[in-house]
């Protein structure tokens, strides 16, 4: 299990506004790409300096290939990062301003505090 | 001769002010006339002491700052500072900016500040945040002064204790106090009051936990170091809101103000996040 490398995955993916549309179009496919080529690359650093012993657990892939919130909440996901990825992927579809972040609230409600544990 | 610290200024970065101000009354919200008077109102107890330099005390909201290397603190040293990312233009329609530096105070805030106690990380290539350009856009639309910028960590555990961001406030204070130069220093500080974000209880009509604000800001407004403490742990920030671990930079701006109550306080009651804005004249409104 990897808080780690769910929160890379938000972090590299909301920096980037391609990787937002194809996150939004297509989340398995990207999970997927994004595990293969970007998971072990270090940010500062070169494709040969690749790190060599990153990877989802199967959860973990399930919950971002679903764009499952909720999931990802529970395992201790960044939720900033979750939150601001979530507003730039959906906040669209809603009509009402501050509806779709709403919505998100309100699927987290069942948690109780103290919520799910953040540290990497 | 030593340094004037002219004024300290301890507020809140709410992201949306900036596109809030800039629409036509008819298409503004209630509040929004309010906000800008008081905005406008705060930016005034800034401009009548005619500062030189701004040091600007904020927090990255995990833009250029990675778990893969993670300062607790950490000061800026460059001849200038790029602010906004892309996404805070996305979400908060924020423009972005060039700021200068004034190098030479970041070099004397390092090496005085590793002297005094704090092994303080730096950056020669910063890219600034809300965190510091809100107040930028409160408090000093013109742009016009450089800045030594001040990161610290609220929001990747493990964080420093609330001692010990008031600590780095009161060396802080003790640095400008000190910093052989003739210019007229203002210190300006955004944090958290009861803030949610990614959880249940955000973007609520009010911040998530109004009590914990309401005392918040007395301590702040009296200069309270001492009740804060007795009353604020890492453990206890996490009920007022998951984001509220940024309330640790208020503290900090206290341990700069010292002992002292505000001469300026004021706070607005808004969706999302209460608003407050504090300001202390250590030398006097005339210094």
């Amino acid at each position: 299990m990897s808080k780690y490398l769910l929160n890379k995955f938000l972090f590299t993916i909301d920096r980037d506004p391609e990787l937002v549309e194809r996150y939004r179009t297509d989340p398995s496919a990207t999970v997927t790409w994004w595990e293969a080529e970007r998971a072990n690359q270090l940010l500062n650093s070169i494709p040969g300096e690749a790190s060599t012993w990153l990877s989802f657990t199967k959860q973990e892939r399930h919950a971002l290939s679903t764009h499952d919130h909720v999931a990802l909440f529970e395992m201790g996901a960044h939720p900033f990062l979750t939150l601001t990825l979530w507003i730039a992927m959906f906040e669209r579809d809603y009509d009402e301003p501050l509806a779709m972040q709403l919505d998100y609230a309100a699927k987290l409600a069942h948690f109780n505090r103290p919520y799910p544990d953040i540290a990497t | 001769m030593v340094a004037k610290l002219v004024a300290i200024l301890a507020t809140t970065h709410h992201p949306f002010y900036y596109r809030t101000s800039q629409l036509a009354p008819e298409e503004a919200p209630p509040f929004a006339a309010e906000w800008v008077r008081k905005v406008e109102a705060y930016r005034q107890t800034l401009t009548r002491t005619r500062p030189d330099v701004l040091v600007m005390v904020g927090s990255d909201h995990m833009h250029q700052l990675w778990l893969d290397n993670m300062p607790q603190f950490l000061i800026g040293k460059a001849p200038f500072y790029d602010g906004n990312y892309y996404n805070e233009e996305r979400e908060f329609g924020l423009p972005r900016l060039l700021l200068r530096g004034d190098e030479q105070l970041s070099a004397y805030m390092l090496r005085e500040g590793i002297d005094k106690g704090f092994d303080l990380a730096f950056s020669n290539e910063l890219r600034v945040d809300h965190s510091i350009t809100c107040p930028i856009f409160t408090v000093r639309p013109q742009n016009d002064l450089p800045i030594v910028p001040i990161y610290t960590n609220i929001f990747a555990p493990p964080l420093a204790r609330p001692e010990r961001f008031v600590k780095l406030g009161q060396t802080i204070r003790e640095l400008i106090d000190a910093w052989p130069s003739d210019l007229r220093v203002a210190v300006i500080g955004t944090g958290h009051l009861s803030l949610e974000l990614g959880g249940p209880r955000q973007f609520g009509a009010h911040g998530p936990d109004p009590e914990f604000d309401a005392r918040a800001v007395e301590w702040i407004a009296n200069g309270d170091i001492d009740g804060c403490l007795a009353n604020v742990t890492l453990d206890s920030l996490h009920a007022p809101g998951n984001a509220t671990h940024g309330f640790m930079d208020f503290m900090l701006m206290m341990g700069i103000a010292g002992y002292n109550k505000a001469d300026y306080a004021d706070n607005l009651d808004l969706f999302h996040t209460m608003e407050a804005y504090f300001t202390w004249y250590p030398n006097g409104v005339d210094a």
